[in-house]
């Protein structure tokens, strides 16, 4: 299937999820485990995303300027800036890492 | 719209966080708008995100796994199961606002982290409702046209690694999993599901590896008894501001600190 279906369908789940929060019975809200497991995959999946963005390449890992990106970034959140300094500092980093001949 | 607001809306404090969080969260789709498009989707693959998926995480998602080399089918899988908490949002939502007919359908289309922290951040209903409508909506709006700006911006630039941008999805990853961490436990789950994608990376094709991540969580969620709302804060809290100096929802300050 091209990108453009598997695009659409994630939007439509996306809707859909949304969706059945105001069709199902508020009872419903009231399975802690469903919360839960919702809560606890938003953090694993984010995580996830954050390692397979700093340091894998396809089946590989790599050590790259990618690093020193999660560094800058980890840095400005220390010190609460807002979420575009954050972005910023990440690409910035990984910028000049490059220029100085890190890969 | 904001513009045509009465004056006495402006004076409501969910509109004026509301107002505040729109601006705030709709800036960063200008990273999002030029990830995207140098993840290798096209303007309008990007924009049918940003209009059709509506839901930050997600979107980060879905073009974090293509940029990876990962498959449609798991970016859709990664993009789906973060999608997840919309609904525990939506029923949330639905006991604090009733929305009827139509507006049911489009309440749902704006239901994310920031429009459900602000309007369960009110304590008086008609504020619960201006909160989510007016974040809700002003999201909606500023949200894409910075998406737009961002995927314009991006297709000009030349070689994106020249200008660090998979560096910058590193960081935005970072900062919407930042909020979430708060306290040992999460903080555990963070760190079991990086372990576990770590040790997934040889051995499965890209992508999947952060499906392996999601089954732990779940796993964790199923079997561990934390609290019912650990890991559903907003990637910008509206509220942050207020509750560091201690006082409570709906006193009318600015999330300043946010913007």
């Amino acid at each position: 299937m091209s990108l453009w279906m598997w695009l659409l369908l994630s939007c439509l789940f996306a809707y859909a999820w949304k969706l059945v929060g105001y069709l199902v019975p508020a009872t419903l809200l009231k399975n802690r485990r469903t919360s839960r497991i919702a809560g606890t995959m938003t953090i694993g999946l984010l995580a996830s995303l954050t390692v397979v963005n700093a340091a894998a390449s396809g089946q590989a890992l790599l050590a790259d300027a990618r690093l020193g990106a999660l560094a800058a970034a980890a840095l400005a959140l220390l010190f609460r800036a807002p979420f575009l300094v954050v972005v910023l500092a990440g690409a910035g980093t990984a910028a000049l890492l490059r220029l100085a001949g890190w890969n | 719209m904001p513009l045509t607001f009465p004056s006495h809306l402006l004076q409501s404090p969910a509109v004026r966080v509301g107002l505040s969080i729109s601006v705030a969260t709709g800036l960063y789709g200008v990273s999002f708008g030029a990830l995207s498009v140098t993840s290798g989707l096209d303007f309008w693959q990007t924009m049918a995100l940003s209009l059709l998926l509506f839901s930050g995480g997600s979107q980060f998602a879905f073009i974090g796994v293509i940029a990876g080399g990962g498959s449609g089918l798991a970016a859709m899988g990664a993009a789906t199961l973060l999608g997840m908490r919309n609904g525990i949002y939506g029923m949330q939502l639905n006991v604090l606002l009733h929305p009827k007919g139509w507006r049911k359908y489009a309440a749902a289309q704006l239901t994310i982290d920031e429009s459900t922290a602000t309007s369960t951040g009110q304590s008086d209903p008609v504020e619960q409702q201006r909160g989510f409508w007016t974040a809700g909506l002003g999201i909606f709006i500023l949200w894409n046209l910075f998406t737009a700006v961002g995927a314009l911006a991006g297709s000009a630039l030349g070689d994106p690694k020249q200008w660090g941008l998979d560096g910058a999805a590193v960081a935005a990853f970072l900062a919407l999993l930042w909020p979430r961490l708060k306290g040992k436990e999460p903080v555990a789950i963070a760190v079991v599901c990086a372990l576990a994608t770590v040790l997934a990376v040889p051995f499965v094709p890209a992508g999947v590896p952060i499906l392996v991540a999601a089954a732990v969580a779940a796993l964790f969620g199923w079997f561990s008894h934390g609290p019912k709302d650990e890991g559903l804060e907003p990637d910008i809290d509206p509220y942050d501001e207020r509750r560091q100096h201690g006082s409570h929802p709906g006193s009318g300050s600015s999330a300043g600190d946010a913007v």
